[in-house]
């Protein structure tokens, strides 16, 4: 519970509408889609302005009490978790779109506003906003920021980074900066890259400019079913060593797909096939045609069982919405389950495919797995129901099982889902101290009195036990030689 | 009032145990992945989880568990419009809709035990929609008022500025009462001879409604020409009641269940092929019977049997097979999802398909004609705000080209009439029966000439 003072410096700068205090109310805030572990927020408020954004978070501040941004709530790690009893900061009623400049390519969004949202507004200009999250149609811009997220459509693209050019943060201070260039490139240090998915431990963006792209001239999309996920997974490996980008190349096997097809977003998928692949080639008319033809014979050459080409877009539709909800749609199997996010080098796929088979055995929890295929980007489902006693410690050992193989693998823990709270003991697998000191003095820099978002991302020192570093960002050398002698 | 009285009177504790509750089955679906945020009105309006979908799953779960007090789902809960588009989004298959009534009927049990329910909210849902003659009584006075130069007169002196503000808008959407005889006869017409087939043709029973035979009875008979031109048989049981949604949506599942047993005696009796309804809440909660009285012994298999046998007279037209009308309409329309339509029958296509056949008419689509137009029931008299801020949203929805308004709902009807009317739009608002059957008076005609 927050003092009665700052309950009532926080309704005069934000008026009572905005300001949730209610027990009983509050605990809807407790987590995001992560919903492993929960902690009570102490108030929920809800800014309108980037200055009542500043007048919240210097209030905050020189109370010492912890806060952290919140968009839509649809983070998979509990990067809006308030793990420290924080103010939440919601930011979804800063939800209006500033600016929009076709010619320049250009649209500077407040940072609630919906990622869809964004390229539905253009789409009769033949515009869009590229980076897709599968939640695109609720996660916000701003949340794409913190979390630097991905998407299906990130493989020919890019993920949010490539696509923000500027922003405007309010500073845990309480001061507001402004990063990066609308147009050209911005000179001297990447402030903006370091800003994009440090999940909001750095501070709270208030405006975000990205790039508006136009549509292609032509889109083909694929779906092929195959017998063996191995043949599948070689598809893909042979579509892009005959030097095409897909636009987007996705996977799902088959407990996905029976999860996914007992959904509202029901295709029909054969019950028999191991796993299905979803490819998408676009561009301009003629190379679209010539690499369509070379993407059904590498098909084919895989032995593929059918391969169809969407007859219109209502079909298109159809099935990516039936990979873009396959997450939630595990609910149709699953009371509860934990979605992993590790990535892996693509021609590895087979491979760590029958590992993770080997420790949903071992565990006896049902894995289901989803994947952007074509960037090894891999998205175990792992089903657990916790009304079970003891289960929700199975899934989490056993996420961390396969995160541990994708490592080893020559990979990494996150690809796209951010750290939060649910990597965060894993971040000692994947960097030295030495790493993760370099990070926490970065952060040290932004958010001196750590109030901002803290236990996320990066570890508390002394947090990490173990030193089984694979990724040595950082010579340790290095370390804390800075002007300052380090921090 | 006294009958009713009596019904809540009933043993407290047996209610209770009656509405045991939301199922722990149906609120575990759901994994708090946020994909229903967007659609859901509430939610756009107040961007606050507790008036989102996934946030009224929370709460009712942390009340079944135990860890929050009833009391704290109230305001989300009964904020819910029950439109039910999170349904149509939601990855997991969460009946969101369901859990909704559900917890309304333990709030309501428990409401009742206290002696807490509002007397006029129990007056209009015992009282009133659940009799028939004192709707028509209802309906005489207030078309003595439409028609007698009351309403001139209350309109000129201003008399309405007495009304809270919802209620007088309330008021500029409802439709001139048709004049009916004292007693309710539709005028049945006989199935257009041109049938093709030598088969018997499908008999149809048709669902009056409570306030659809008061105030819409013209799109009744609308309703009832269009069947029989179509080659079925109407006929009206008599002995039916209202439906009960707006008691389900209310909470009283016990008044609902009375209503539903009614109606199923009333239509099995009557021995048609199918329940035939032009009211979009109507249909979904008939459709629902089987799980209303799914603990009755007595009703549970008769109840499923005739929600087997419910359709949307849209839905009834494209199963069956209709002609096309040949006369020309000449319009532009647009058209309206009802929620209980589109979110809890599915039905989308249907409606389209009618308007889309008529020569003439070109269907403008608005956007988000899937999102409510705040009417709900009876949720624009309990939560006039939000039922005010939704219609805006609708209204400013509605291209200006549209020259008619078309849906498939009366309580859409009223609310968008109302609002339209609120912003000096004459745009007429139309049932999607009501165009074919003028397409179909067109075709007579010119076929006369």
């Amino acid at each position: 519970m927050l003092p009665e003072p700052v309950i009532h410096e926080l309704e005069d700068i934000v008026g009572r509408n905005n300001l949730i205090v209610d027990e009983h109310r509050i605990v809807a805030y407790d987590c995001d889609a992560y919903v492993a572990e929960k902690y009570m927020p102490s108030a929920v408020v809800f800014p309108e302005t980037t200055e009542q954004v500043v007048a919240i978070v210097r209030c905050l501040g020189r109370e010492g009490i912890p806060f952290l941004p919140r968009g839509a709530g649809t983070g998979l790690s509990g990067g809006a978790t308030p793990l420290n009893h924080e103010v939440v900061i919601s930011l979804a009623k800063m939800d209006k779109l500033l600016d929009l400049d076709f010619e320049n390519r250009r649209a500077t969004v407040q940072p609630g506003f919906v990622n869809l949202r964004l390229t539905k507004e253009m789409a009769n200009d033949g515009f869009y906003y590229a980076p897709d999250p599968s939640s695109q149609s609720v996660c916000t811009i701003g949340g794409n920021f913190a979390e630097n997220s991905g998407g299906s459509h990130c493989l020919k693209y890019g993920v949010t980074t490539n696509h923000v050019v500027a922003a405007e943060v309010v500073l845990p201070s309480g001061e507001v900066i402004t990063v990066g260039e609308p147009y050209g490139d911005p000179i001297g240090y990447d402030l903006l890259g370091v800003l994009v998915g440090s999940e909001g431990t750095l501070g709270i963006t208030t405006a975000i400019t990205v790039k508006i792209l136009p549509k292609a001239q032509a889109v083909k999309t694929f779906l092929a079913y195959f017998d063996r996920v191995d043949d599948a997974s070689q598809t893909v490996s042979d579509i892009i060593a005959q030097g095409i980008v897909p636009a987007a190349c996705e996977m799902m096997d088959q407990l996905m797909i029976h999860a996914v097809d007992k959904s509202v977003y029901h295709v029909g998928y054969p019950d028999d096939i191991e796993a299905v692949l979803l490819v998408e080639i676009d561009g301009m008319l003629e190379s679209v045609e010539d690499n369509a033809q070379r993407v059904l014979d590498v098909c084919n050459q895989n032995r593929v069982r059918t391969v169809r080409v969407a007859q219109n877009d209502r079909e298109r539709a159809l099935w990516w919405n039936s990979r873009k909800m396959a997450f939630p749609a595990i609910g149709r199997i699953s009371p509860d389950y934990l979605v992993q996010d590790g990535v892996i080098p693509r021609t590895k796929l087979s491979a760590v495919l029958q590992r993770i088979s080997a420790l949903s055995a071992e565990y006896g929890l049902r894995v289901a797995n989803v994947f952007h295929a074509g960037d090894g980007n891999l998205h175990p489902l792992i089903c657990y129901d916790a009304r079970i006693e003891g289960q929700l410690q199975q899934a989490l050992a056993l996420g961390q099982r396969i995160l541990e193989v994708c490592v080893d693998m020559g990979g990494s823990i996150t690809g796209e889902h951010g750290v939060g709270i649910e990597k965060i003991g894993h971040m000692a697998y994947m960097f030295s101290e030495h790493d993760l000191k370099a990070q926490q003095d970065l952060r040290d820099v932004f958010n001196p009195q750590g109030l901002c978002n803290s236990g996320k991302l990066v570890p508390r020192p002394g947090a990490c036990v173990e030193d089984r570093s694979m990724h040595h960002v950082v010579p340790p050398i290095l370390v804390g030689v800075g002007p300052d002698g380090g921090s | 009032m006294v009958k009713s009285e009596a019904l809540t009177d009933r043993s407290s504790e047996q209610t209770i145990k009656m509405f045991a509750g939301p199922d722990p089955d149906e609120y575990s679906k759901c994994v708090h992945c946020g994909f229903c945020l967007e659609v859901c009105p509430t939610y756009q309006q107040l961007s606050d989880e507790n008036h989102s979908p996934r946030g009224r799953v929370f709460l009712i779960k942390q009340v079944a568990e135990g860890t929050l007090p009833l009391e704290a789902a109230v305001d989300p809960v009964f904020t819910c419009l029950d439109c039910r588009a999170c349904e149509t989004v939601c990855p997991s298959g969460v009946p969101v809709g369901h859990l909704i009534e559900m917890s309304r009927g333990q709030i309501h049990a428990a409401r009742t035990q206290a002696q807490k329910q509002s007397r006029r909210e129990r007056w209009m849902l015992r009282g009133l929609f659940s009799h028939p003659k004192r709707l028509r009584l209802a309906g005489n006075i207030l078309r003595f008022y439409q028609v007698s130069g009351l309403r001139q007169l209350a309109r000129s002196v201003g008399a309405l500025k007495l009304l809270p503000s919802h209620l007088q808008e309330i008021e500029a959407g409802l439709p001139t009462v048709p004049l009916k005889p004292k007693e309710r006869s539709l005028p049945l017409p006989v199935p257009h001879p041109a049938s093709s087939s030598g088969r018997q043709p499908v008999r149809a029973a048709l669902l009056t409604g409570c306030v659809m035979d008061v105030l819409f009875a013209d799109v009744n008979d609308a309703t009832a020409r269009v069947i029989a031109r179509n080659h079925m048989t109407v006929v009206v049981p008599e002995g039916q009641v209202c439906c009960g949604a707006l008691h389900v949506h209310a909470g009283d599942r016990e008044e609902a269940q009375a209503l539903a047993r009614r109606n199923i005696d009333a239509f099995l009796g009557a021995g048609s092929d199918f329940v035939v309804t032009n009211s979009a809440g109507c249909g979904a909660a008939m459709k629902e019977y089987g799980d209303l009285l799914r603990d009755d012994p007595a009703y549970r298999e008769k109840a499923k049997t005739f929600s087997a046998m419910v359709r949307d007279i849209s839905e009834l037209l494209i199963e069956q097979g209709f002609d096309p009308p040949t006369g020309s309409l000449d319009q532009q329309v647009t058209y309206h999802d009802a929620c209980h339509l589109c979110h809890a029958q599915g039905i989308r296509e249907q409606p389209r398909q009618l308007i889309g056949a008529i020569a003439g008419v070109e269907l403008v689509e608005m956007p988000d004609s899937d999102r409510c137009c705040g009417s709900a029931g009876v949720y624009n008299l309990t939560h006039p705000d939000m039922a005010r801020q939704l219609l805006e949203r609708k209204i400013t929805d509605i291209p200006a080209e549209a020259e008619a308004v078309v849906m498939g709902n009366p309580g859409c009807m009223i609310q968008i009439r109302a609002g339209l009317a609120a912003r000096e739009r004459s745009t007429p608002v139309w049932h999607t029966v009501q165009l074919l059957d003028m397409a179909y008076q067109a075709e007579d005609q010119s076929s006369k000439r």
